[in-house]
Order: C-alpha cells, then sequence, then structure tokens
C-alpha cells in the first residue's frame, strides 16, 4: 500500500474504545465472548493481522494502536457477516470496523486506488471522477423523455434516486435504462435529479470518510427540499441504506423503499405484463446490503418467481449467509490493493457458486454486481456461459420492452 | 527554514473545454478551475520536508474561484500559513503577469525555499518557477523529484528522460520546480478540511502591478482537429480479433 | 539585432537529443520566412564533436568546464550576452528538463517574450502552441522583433534537423561562470532494466485501463507470443505495477517499434511524444474520444479484455 508520512500521536486506545461505546448499540462490545465467530466468517479474516476479534482483544489489551500499523483493516468490505453471526451482537461493521477505517484515513494511510474515488466524491459527486454535468446522459434518447427535476419543475408522485453506477457506468445504464422502460410500462410518475444529484456516500462513510459522507447528504437534503415528491425509491442498496437509515440522523427523512419493494409492492399489477417467457435457471444474490443490513429477502425472490420460465434456484450461501462481492466499505474501489493481498476475488467465488448450483443466470439487485460478476465470469473458467442481469432487466425483458 | 509554496488553479480538464466566442480564449463560463497537478506535488513535498526537518510552510494563491477550500486543503495537510492574494486575476492570464502580481508578496515573506509545480496545463508564456525565480534573484531547478536541506543547501534530484537522475546542489535561497513530491499527495479527510476552515484563517495581500507584456498575442484557439482519425475496427470481439491478425500481418511481425 | 533563429543544443552525456534536431527542422521553416540564418547553439567543455550532425547554417560553439554537464545558471549566464547582442528573430529551446529550466528565467532576465510547447511553424513566424493536455490548441504570429521560444516534439521528425554534412562552428568567447549556486553532484542511473525498450520491435503498452497488477499477465502473454514486450504509461509505472524501466512518455523512453499497440491508453501528449517514431500504431480504448485515436492507423472501441485471450490464441496459432 502505498502510504504517507503518520502524523499525529496513534496512541489512544483509551479514547477510541470511550468513542466506540457511543456508537448506536457500542456498549455491547463490553459483552463480547472471544467466541471468534466474526473473524471465522470475515471473507477476507484469514488473511488480515487483525481480523475483527483481534481487533477487540486488542482493545482489551490497551494496544489498539498496532492495529493502525497495518493495512488490513482495508481488507473490510463492510459486509455485514460478521454482524449477523456476533451472538454479542455487537455492532462490529458500523462501529468498529468503520471507525477504524476512519482512524487510518485521519493518519492519511489510505490506499492510492481509494484516495482518489474518495477525491472524485468530493470533487465531481460520484466515485468514478465524471463530470457532473453528464449525469444524466444516460437517459437521452428513452421515450417518453425521463423527467429531470430541475428542469420539469413540476411535483412527481416518485423521486428515483438513480445512483452513481446507473448513471454513469455503461454496464450499469443498461439496468436505469430497464427501469426507466417498466416504471412507464406501471405509468408512475416518477422524476430524477440528474445534475443536482450527488452520491448518496454510504460506501464512502464505511471505507471511513465520516466528513465525506456527511457533506454529500447535506448537498442532497438541500436538493430533496427543493422538490415535491411521496417518496424515494432507489436502484442501489447502498443508497436504499443510506437513506433510509443513515440520513435521518442528519434530519434528512423520506420515505424510500428499494426497487424491488417498490415493485414488489406492485405485482398485480406488474404480473399480467410478464408476457414473454425467460426460460433459465436463475439464481439470486442476495446484496449485502438488501439482505443482510435491511432484511429484505423476499420481495425480489417474488419478482424473479413471477417472471414466466423462470425457475429459480439457491446456491449454497443464501440469504443471511449469502457470499459478499467484495464490493462494499471501499472494495468497489480497492480491486488493486485486495487482489495484491489475497490472489482471489470474492465476485469470483460467488460466481463459482451460481456455476456449481447449475444456474444459468445470476440475478443481482445491486449496481456494484453487473460489471463485478461480469468481469469475475471471465476469470473462472466454467463460467463461460452463465449471465449477469440485474432483475430490472430480467423484468423489462419479460414485458418485451 | 521558511518554505513558500507559490499555487496556481488550472481548468479542470474532466469538465469538456470550449473556445469563447471572440475565438482565441477558452469560455470560463462552465469552467471549474483545479489546483494544479505538480503544484499539489509541491505542497506535499514541502509538508514533508516541514516533518523531516521542521520547516514552516507558507501556501500563496491568486483569488480566484475555488481558492480557500484549495488553501485550507493544504492546511489540513499542516501548512502553516495561508495567502490569498488579490487582484485581477483571471484563469487565462499569463504567467507573467501572475508572477509579477507575485513576486512582491513572495519577497516580503524572505523565502529559503520556494517550491512551485514544475509546469500547469495551461502555461502559455512560460513556467511560474521559472518567471518567478528571476524576479526573486533567485537560481531555478526545475524536474525536481527530491529534496533535501542542509547548511543553506539544497541537494536536489532533477528528472532527465529515460529514468536517468542527476544529483545538484543549489544554494538557498532558491526556487525549485517539482515533478513530483518524494511521497504521492497525502489524502486528508473531509472532517479535517472542515476543522481547518473552522478555526484556520487566510491571510490576504494585494498584488503588485501586474505586467501583462511577455507572453505570445493568441490569434486563434481551437479544438484539435482529429487530423486523421484511427481506421476504426467494428463487429464483435472475435471479428475484432481476426482483423487484428490480419493488422499484425500486415505490420511485418506475424 | 538580427533575423537569425537560435537553436539551443540540448546534450546529455555525449549524445545529443531528438529535441534538438526537431527543433533545428522548426528553425529552418522561420529562417526561410525570416531571411536569417539557422545558428544552433552549443554550449559545453571540449564538446565540438557533437555540431556534426546538426543541420544549421552555423553552429555557435561556448566551451567552458562549468558548462561540461548542464546545470541552470551556468547556462543561463553563458546564454544570456549572446542572446542580448544579437537578438535573434528567435531563440528556440526544447521544452524540456534542459530546455525548460533555462526559458523562463532568461525571459524575464532579458524582458524578451517567451511562447511555449510550440509544435510547428509557419515561415512568416506563426506558431502553433498545445496546451491543456493536447486539448486545445492555440495559434498566433511569433512576438516580434525577437522571441524565446520552447518546443515539443512531434510537429517535425528528428531526421529533418540532422546533415551528413557538418556546418562551421564559431568559438565564442565564454563570460565568466563562477559563483555559481547550481552545482552537478552526480548522475543517478535507472535501475538496470531487464530490456531496452527503445529497441524493440513490438511493443504492446498499458495504461489505466489495465486496472491492475494481474491484467499485466496477460498482456505479457501477449508480448511473448508476438516475440515483444509490455511497457507502460506513468500511472502504471507509478502505481508500481511495471518497473521504471518500462515506462514510456516525456519522463521515460521513447520508442520506435513496428508495432506499438496501445491498450487502455489515452493518449495524453507527454506519453504520445514519446512513440510518434512508432512505424504503426493501434489502439484500444473503451472511450470513443481518446487522444490516442487521432495518432493511432487502427483502433477499436472494445474492451481489451474481451480480446486478450482469443487474441493470444489466435496469435500463437497463426505463428504455428
Amino acid at each position: 500500500m502505498t502510504s504517507t508520512a503518520v502524523t499525529g500521536n496513534l496512541s489512544f486506545t483509551k479514547e477510541f474504545y470511550a468513542s466506540l461505546l457511543e456508537m448506536e448499540d457500542g456498549e455491547r462490545i463490553r459483552t463480547c465472548l472471544q467466541c471468534g465467530s466474526c473473524s471465522g466468517i470475515c471473507p477476507f479474516g484469514y488473511l488480515m493481522d487483525y481480523p475483527p476479534g483481534l481487533i477487540i482483544t486488542t482493545l482489551r489489551a490497551d494496544v489498539y494502536d498496532e492495529v493502525l500499523q497495518t493495512d488490513s483493516p482495508w481488507m473490510c468490505v463492510s459486509c455485514y457477516a460478521c454482524s449477523q453471526v456476533c451472538p454479542s451482537k455487537i455492532p462490529i461493521t458500523a462501529a468498529l470496523m468503520t471507525r477504524t477505517k476512519e482512524e487510518l484515513l485521519l493518519a492519511g494511510k489510505v490506499p492510492t486506488e481509494l484516495q482518489s474515488a474518495l477525491e472524485n466524491s468530493q470533487r465531481y459527486g460520484n466515485p468514478l471522477g465524471e463530470s457532473p454535468r453528464k449525469r444524466s446522459e444516460w437517459t437521452t434518447g428513452l421515450e417518453p423523455p425521463v423527467a429531470i427535476m430541475g428542469l420539469a419543475k413540476r411535483p412527481v408522485d416518485v423521486l428515483w434516486f438513480v445512483g452513481d453506477y446507473p448513471s454513469y457506468h455503461p454496464r450499469v445504464q443498461m439496468t436505469a435504462k430497464s427501469l426507466a422502460k417498466i416504471l412507464n410500462a406501471l405509468g408512475v410518475d416518477f422524476g430524477i435529479l440528474g445534475p443536482e444529484e450527488n452520491s448518496d456516500g454510504d460506501s464512502q462513510r464505511l471505507a471511513g470518510e465520516r466528513g465525506l459522507f456527511e457533506m454529500l447528504a447535506e448537498k442532497n437534503g438541500r436538493i430533496f427540499s427543493k422538490y415535491e415528491f411521496n417518496e424515494i425509491i432507489t436502484t442501489d442498496p447502498h443508497a436504499y441504506n443510506a437513506l433510509k437509515n443513515i440520513y435521518p440522523t442528519l434530519e434528512i427523512t423520506y420515505p424510500v423503499k428499494h426497487v424491488t419493494e417498490y415493485l414488489y409492492e406492485r405485482l398485480d399489477q406488474l404480473k399480467p405484463l410478464l408476457k414473454r417467457e425467460v426460460k433459465a435457471k436463475v439464481t439470486y444474490h442476495d446484496p449485502c446490503y438488501l439482505g443482510r443490513v435491511n432484511g429484505v429477502y423476499d420481495a425480489p425472490r417474488e419478482l424473479l418467481a413471477a417472471i414466466p420460465g423462470v425457475e429459480l434456484i439457491e446456491m449454497a450461501h443464501t440469504r443471511t449467509n449469502s457470499l459478499c462481492c467484495g464490493g462494499g466499505g471501499g472494495g468497489m474501489w480497492m480491486d488493486g490493493f485486495h487482489w495484491e493481498k489475497a490472489h482471489v476475488r470474492l465476485s469470483e467465488w460467488r460466481v463459482r457458486e451460481a456455476v456449481t448450483a447449475g444456474a444459468e443466470i445470476l440475478a443481482v439487485a445491486c449496481p456494484y454486481e453487473p460489471p463485478r460478476f461480469e468481469d469475475a465470469s471471465k476469470m473462472v473458467k466454467e463460467a463461460g456461459q452463465l449471465m449477469v442481469k440485474d432483475i430490472v432487466e430480467l423484468l423489462a425483458e419479460s414485458i418485451e420492452l | 527554514m521558511n518554505i513558500i509554496v507559490p499555487i496556481k488553479l488550472v481548468p479542470d480538464l474532466v469538465e469538456e473545454l470550449s473556445i469563447d466566442t471572440c475565438g482565441n480564449a477558452l469560455d470560463t463560463a462552465w469552467m471549474r478551475l483545479i489546483l494544479s497537478e505538480f503544484d499539489d506535488h509541491a505542497i506535499e513535498q514541502a509538508i514533508l520536508l516541514k516533518e523531516k526537518d521542521g520547516a514552516t510552510v507558507t501556501v500563496v494563491g491568486p483569488d480566484v474561484d475555488g481558492i480557500d477550500d484549495v488553501l485550507f486543503g493544504a492546511s489540513a495537510k499542516g501548512a502553516d500559513r495561508l495567502i490569498k492574494i488579490t487582484g485581477d486575476f483571471n484563469v487565462g492570464m499569463p504567467n507573467h503577469a501572475f508572477t509579477s502580481g507575485l513576486k512582491d508578496v513572495i519577497n516580503a515573506l524572505q523565502p529559503d525555499l520556494v517550491l512551485t509545480g514544475v509546469q500547469a496545463h495551461n502555461d502559455l508564456d512560460g513556467t511560474v518557477g521559472g518567471l518567478l525565480a528571476e524576479h526573486l534573484g533567485m537560481p531555478y531547478v526545475g524536474y525536481i523529484s527530491a529534496v533535501s536541506v542542509s547548511g543553506g543547501k539544497a541537494l536536489v534530484k532533477k528528472e532527465y528522460p529515460g529514468g536517468l537522475l542527476a544529483e545538484m546542489e543549489v544554494t538557498l535561497p532558491a526556487v525549485l520546480g517539482i515533478q513530483a513530491a518524494e511521497a504521492p499527495p497525502r489524502y486528508v479527510a473531509i472532517s479535517k478540511v472542515r476543522q481547518a476552515m473552522k478555526t484556520g484563517s487566510i491571510d490576504e495581500e494585494s498584488a503588485g502591478e501586474m505586467d501583462p507584456a511577455g507572453g505570445p498575442t493568441v490569434e486563434r484557439m481551437y479544438l484539435p482537429e482529429a487530423a486523421g482519425r484511427a481506421t476504426m475496427i467494428e463487429g464483435d470481439p472475435q471479428a475484432v480479433v481476426a482483423r487484428l491478425i490480419e493488422i499484425f500481418k500486415e505490420a511485418g511481425v506475424l | 539585432m538580427s533575423q537569425d533563429i537560435y537553436v539551443i543544443v540540448e546534450h546529455l552525456r555525449g549524445q545529443v537529443a531528438d529535441i534538438t534536431y526537431v527543433m533545428l527542422a522548426g528553425a529552418r521553416v522561420l529562417s526561410q520566412g525570416s531571411g536569417g540564418k539557422v545558428k544552433a547553439v552549443l554550449c559545453g567543455h571540449n564538446a565540438q564533436a557533437l555540431a556534426k550532425s546538426l543541420a544549421a547554417d552555423e553552429v555557435l560553439y561556448l566551451d567552458s568546464p562549468a558548462l561540461a554537464d548542464f546545470t541552470s545558471e551556468a547556462y543561463q549566464k553563458a546564454l544570456a550576452p549572446i542572446i542580448t547582442e544579437h537578438q535573434p528573430r528567435a531563440v528556440l529551446f526544447g521544452s524540456t528538463s534542459i530546455g525548460a529550466d533555462l526559458a523562463s528565467s532568461l525571459s524575464v532576465r532579458l524582458s524578451l517574450p517567451l511562447v511555449n510547447s510550440c509544435s510547428t511553424f509557419e515561415p512568416d513566424g506563426k506558431f502553433v502552441s498545445q496546451i491543456c493536455g493536447g486539448k486545445i490548441m492555440a495559434d498566433g504570429a511569433l512576438p516580434a522583433p525577437s522571441s524565446l521560444v520552447t518546443m515539443i516534439p512531434g510537429g517535425y521528425k528528428p531526421e529533418q534537423g540532422q546533415t551528413a554534412q557538418p556546418s562551421t562552428v564559431t568559438s565564442v568567447p565564454v563570460s565568466a561562470l563562477d559563483g555559481l549556486r547550481v552545482v552537478l553532484k552526480n548522475y543517478i542511473e535507472p535501475e538496470a532494466g531487464d530490456v531496452d525498450i527503445s529497441k524493440e520491435a513490438v511493443i504492446i503498452s498499458v495504461g489505466r485501463g489495465v486496472q491492475n497488477q494481474d491484467n499485466i499477465a496477460l498482456v505479457e502473454e501477449l508480448a511473448q507470443a508476438l516475440g515483444g514486450v509490455v511497457a507502460g504509461s506513468r500511472p502504471v509505472v507509478d502505481q508500481g505495477w511495471l518497473p521504471a524501466s518500462r515506462l514510456i512518455g516525456k519522463s521515460g523512453k521513447a520508442v520506435k517499434p513496428k508495432l506499438y499497440l496501445a491498450l487502455g491508453i489515452s493518449g495524453a501528449p507527454e506519453h504520445v511524444e514519446a512513440i510518434t517514431g512508432s512505424e504503426m500504431i493501434v489502439a484500444v480504448n473503451t472511450d470513443p474520444t481518446a487522444p490516442i485515436f487521432s495518432l493511432a492507423k487502427y483502433g477499436s472501441e472494445q474492451n481489451m479484455f474481451d480480446l486478450l485471450p482469443d487474441l493470444v490464441e489466435q496469435v500463437r496459432q497463426a505463428k504455428g
């Protein structure tokens, strides 16, 4: 890792521990049994100098500084597997790992790749470093045109928070276009923020940049308050998590649903439109931030099951113990760093699981997935025929749009 | 040791550049300004010297759109003093004018070492470092990728093509044009920058007289015509690979 | 005051740099319009031999031990009096670690205007410059009666500034060069590279688009299959994914292969100036607006990873 000179005093185990206790459910850390389940279930735990359970040990031994001398906390992809399995229900991901990354970041010890993503987020409102003015270019040519709130200047029923990757990444723009078509087919009155939208900031928050998250949230909050709408929907589980759970702590509160919840509510209306058969064995990958973190497991599956021809199968890891693709907590922007350390990719593990389960289509519900899993399937020999599709893409196919 | 870092903000190339209707300058309506990349390295090198040898670092920039954020960012990294120079600055101004506006302020600071980026991408009439050095009566060495100071002299590594380096000794006070800091510019957390904004302050000084003479008169600015564009290979990956094999044969390597 | 065009010769450790010849070619064009002579100004110590390939009407030779190796202050002090005395129509410096160390300071010292980053000229004294990463062109007239200029490569070929017939060498006395504040201590060689890419016939070059070190292994396979080597642009080397010996660009090596295959390289000027000697350039980049496509003969917008495995296979088959 390219790291810069550490400034400041790192000997502050007690201060750090106290700061954890102040976080939501933070005092549960006192009841850690040192059972090792967290370190065991962590997908990169075997590589970390200090997996989660051991970090707690260092806190108790007053030698937490040692953790900050390493770069292994950056292997954490904030997948919540540890938090899920912890018998003491310690908020390991949200409190311990996030605050640890925050301390590393404050000391300037950040992998270079992550640094660029964070600087881009601050400067351009998206981690990809694309011009904010081009954020709604993906809508060009769609009929009817997608309403952009700043131009349409009217209230809408639904504000669709599109997100960074559906806006800018060529593969994920296809998902965005599919959803636009579905919403039109359902007669939904919706609008998007376009160039006024900033990154939700959730992955940046979990990568330790609390200040950046707050800055992005404040910007989004100001923009939301300019417009009238009844609810927010989003294609991105990370944005879903931020808008639903964290923005309210900053006094930015709106009703928000993930697109799979929204469409599932309208399944009666949607089902008759699903005319074309998608004849395939489809397996669904539970995104960490929709599944483990927010408990949404059934709506996506019901949507898939409603598509004629789909045979829904499960992979070995499913629902609460689903395998992370490796994109969270900054992982989306640290492929080089993770590769150097691990020489395996979590996304490749997951693709292998899909192949082993006999899937022909790997269905996803998070914008990080299509590029991650498609890249992974190029590297996994048996995955040559595996297709990666977002649920909304499959729905759009079935509606013959 | 007193280190001064003059910086410049330049057009951000992530945004598309367009030409002003007058035809010989850039359209600034949509232009966003960003710290010149090599000036970022100069700030980093100054902070590294401060950490090693205990210098004071003063960052000096022109009063243009976005300068406050850049200066506070430098302070969050460890700069001791921030100076904003007020005057009729605009991003298209020639470096001759820019440096003549800066020179009296910098002289008054009595620098031991002036570090600035070796170049900026919109330099049409010379480089800030080279011009400033002469105004200050100091020697100038550019393309520096390492600096250490002792006994009133700076030992620098100057980059030549092919990875060759020249080690030179420069008697202070001097101006150095930084190509690369000894470590990549560090990341500074937004919370630290916000902290700097709350607790820090930016001093203001007026620019000296800005003599615009010294550069060319641009008659025309334009976007390059794709002077001959590559013949694009169409088709799916398989078709492209097949065509590439033919092309390799055409090149005589297959 | 004269209509001559001066070219400040750049040489490093006994070799004249290509940019010098490019400048001589440009100077020739300007002299046709100005009616003056092209004079190469060679500073050095016991370095007369370097004059022989310079395509100039005259070589002004300044000899001093202090000029044996380039240092900014010594060269400035040596050059200032001649420029002041003769006021040539234009004085050309390379936009390099040598020329750029001189031009700006001399511009202020001698109160002569300076035009940066010129790639070509017209006989009537017009210049064309490139700025903003090559995205913007600017042209105008070189300020009269006398201007300093820095030149970038690409507008003329070095061969146009070389000659087999050495021109007259005139010794010019050098003012005293003492009390110098910039002193060369020593040179540091680059790490002994495994290959000298500037001599390779097939180069496959990767840029940011390669994404990580692991992918380079795949590019290596292609290079091996074609009998060539892998090189890279600055971001790739800075990340440590390729050693410095493989850097192609302004601060790396210039190359002249038969085939230059650029994968995921955008074509920034600092890189492009080092590949203009290639016989054939083929570029693969998912961004259709990448500047590299203006230089390449053939291009593809495909993702390089969609092409590589199959391409390696096909090359191996073709080689038999």
